[in-house]
């Protein structure tokens, strides 16, 4: 087993390489930890923008208080979860149902599944988003009872959880629900069962076990990786998504973090200390996420790429 | 086998409903459905006020077609095409990015030491990528105060005001591109394909007499074959619907539109001049390019890289 030999020299090359990758985030920390009045200074020398001098942590607990930042987070947060988990359980039943069942028209149908991949986001996103604004009257038709047109009071209590309307556009409906389906998650999963064996799951069936049963207690945790792998790259996706939720919601309180970076671009110039702690803050989930679950995430990877 | 699998069939037929009915509910309506009535709408005028007005194929005229004019033929509009050229013009960082991510993987030998470090660190900026990083890079280009003008100017060079300049701001989005995606998924792939090659073809072209290059040009190159064919092919099909966020977040798709990229004119037809039908002729229009070269790579692609 020889491997063509190593020169110690290609360590040279790949130190300047790693540091051109760590630089810019090394500017990012700098500027996020600068006093104020001096994030816009010329510097002579790169140094001092890579090297924070000043530590003015207080930029990190300002972030918090200059816009509704903690807002932005939850419902960010919020968001995600609610996707994820929606996601990986819609994902995995169908996968099981492609995987581990036999109906008529499976194939075919998996194979409707499969050519949606391909399908750029902008072609679904117009008549998606007609239908978000066209939800509120439809609903009002069917059931004249509720209020499905006006927003829900954001001011009396800012820290309620339920703001926006109900259905349609400006509303957690819009933001969480369309993104809980996934052709991509589906195939995903499918291609992991398959390549799982099924023994388990056969004699489970024929001790009588139900499927609901089979599905949650032996194919679910049998599948764990795969769906940890899922779970992280719609995790991430959500976490990032900035199209959907910037066509779909107008009301402040209902912004996610990437959409509410913007705020920090004030009218008299970007407070570029304050917008740089904020975007670290927003990337922490990332690098967490990333970091504790990098297996799966660079096994998914293999598997046939990122969603789009 | 037939005997037992017909009564199975028909046994799990109901389970596999409600198994799949929630996934295939939300398949129907926010994927399925919407791509047909996106190729409806793109029949039609709507300004979302008044009814939609179908109108033929007028919209795929005014998109692709041609007039005479006292000067010459020109398009009808010309917008598409400047877009479409700026859309070409930032898929060049495709190419360059994919052999970024090969050297890297290159470099990156199975017995090296710090290995996993470095793809560590290589594979973080596309990571965190997205808005908050489209952020950062908009404050790396700012021309008195940000990271590169400064670099710049110890070397005795002055830096261009990167993004709001006609001939730097495509490039600045490349440059951006390039530390994004050089050590991202492409460079992972590239590092599985490369563990693949067996060393005893190294070996055997050595004691060939073979060197470095033609130890590469021989081997691993013919061997990384199908894994560039997918990363270039799923970079342009990437490629060509991209540039929105980026260019939102860092230039508004200017100055005058130069990185405005048929991604981002679907926004603006749509959400800012409230014309859905023409925005869904584009996204169409988009559809059908990809498709294209979806159809090429199931041509001419090898299977065995897609999962």
């Amino acid at each position: 087993m020889k491997r063509p030999s190593v020169s110690r020299w290609v360590h040279l090359p790949l130190l300047m390489f790693a540091a051109m990758a760590l630089a810019p985030l090394a500017f990012m920390l700098t500027t996020a930890l600068s006093e104020p009045g001096r994030t816009l200074r010329a510097e002579v020398s790169l140094l001092p923008m890579l090297m924070p001098r000043t530590w003015h942590w207080n930029n990190f607990i300002e972030v918090w208080g200059k816009v509704p930042f903690m807002r932005y987070y939850l419902n960010s947060l919020m968001i995600s979860l609610a996707i994820t988990s929606g996601q990986v359980l819609t994902s995995a039943m169908a996968a099981y149902a492609f995987a581990r069942l036999n109906w008529p028209g499976r194939d075919r149908l998996f194979l409707a599944y499969l050519a949606t991949l391909m399908i750029p986001g902008a072609v679904t996103m117009i008549p998606n988003f007609i239908l978000m604004k066209s939800l509120p009257e439809i609903f009002g038709k069917c059931l004249p009872f509720v209020d499905w047109l006006s927003l829900r009071h954001l001011t009396p209590d800012p820290s309620s959880p339920m703001v926006g309307r109900w259905v349609g556009l400006d509303s957690y409906f819009a933001l969480i629900l369309p993104g809980m389906f996934s052709a991509y998650g589906t195939f995903l999963l499918r291609q992991f069962l398959l390549n799982q064996p099924r023994e388990l799951e056969e004699a489970a069936e024929i001790d009588g076990c139900g499927h609901a049963r089979i599905f949650f207690h032996i194919t679910l945790p049998l599948a764990a990786p795969g769906v940890a792998t899922l779970a992280i790259f719609t995790f991430m996706g959500s976490w990032g998504s900035f199209l959907w939720p910037l066509v779909t919601v107008n009301h402040d309180e209902l912004r996610t973090l990437p959409l509410g970076l913007q705020a920090f671009q004030g009218q008299y110039g970007t407070e570029w200390h304050l917008l740089m702690a904020a975007a670290l803050l927003m990337l922490l989930p990332i690098l967490v996420v990333f970091v504790a679950g990098q297996r799966f995430f660079l096994r998914g990877l293999m598997l046939g790429g990122v969603k789009g | 086998m037939r005997a037992t699998f017909a009564p199975r069939s028909r046994r799990h037929g109901r389970t596999a409903l409600i198994f799949l009915l929630p996934n295939f509910v939300g398949f129907v309506v926010f994927t399925a459905g919407p791509v047909l009535v996106s190729l409806g709408l793109s029949f039609t005028s709507w300004d979302l006020l008044q009814p939609p007005c179908w109108v033929g194929f007028d919209n795929f005229v005014r998109l692709l077609g041609f007039h005479l004019s006292p000067e010459g033929w020109e398009a009808n509009d010309p917008y598409f095409w400047k877009y479409l050229g700026n859309t070409l013009f930032l898929l060049l960082g495709l190419p360059l990015n994919t052999a970024a991510s090969l050297g890297l993987a290159l470099m990156l030998q199975d017995n090296l030491r710090f290995r996993s470090a470095y793809r560590f660190l290589f594979y973080l900026p596309s990571v965190v990528s997205g808005v908050a990083i489209y952020y950062l890079w908009r404050w790396i280009y700012n021309p008195d105060y940000g990271l590169l003008n400064t670099a710049l100017a110890g070397l005795g060079m002055e830096g261009p005001a990167w993004l709001s300049s006609l001939s730097w701001s495509k490039p600045a989005l490349l440059l951006m591109g390039l530390w994004v995606s050089a050590g991202g998924q492409a460079m992972i792939l590239y590092l599985a394909a490369l563990s693949q090659i067996s060393p005893e073809l190294y070996e055997a072209a050595e004691i060939d007499g073979a060197g470095r290059w033609e130890k590469f040009r021989a081997i691993t190159w013919p061997a990384l074959g199908p894994v560039t064919f997918f990363i270039l092919t799923m970079g342009m099909i990437g490629g060509l619907q991209g540039g929105f966020e980026a260019a939102y977040v860092m230039t508004g798709g200017g100055p005058f539109g130069a990185t405005t990229t048929l991604g981002y004119q679907i926004y603006n037809l749509a959400y800012v001049h409230f014309q859905m039908g023409y925005a869904a002729t584009l996204a169409w229009t988009l559809f059908l390019l990809v498709l294209g070269i979806t159809l090429l790579q199931w041509r001419f692609g090898s299977r065995q890289t897609i999962a």
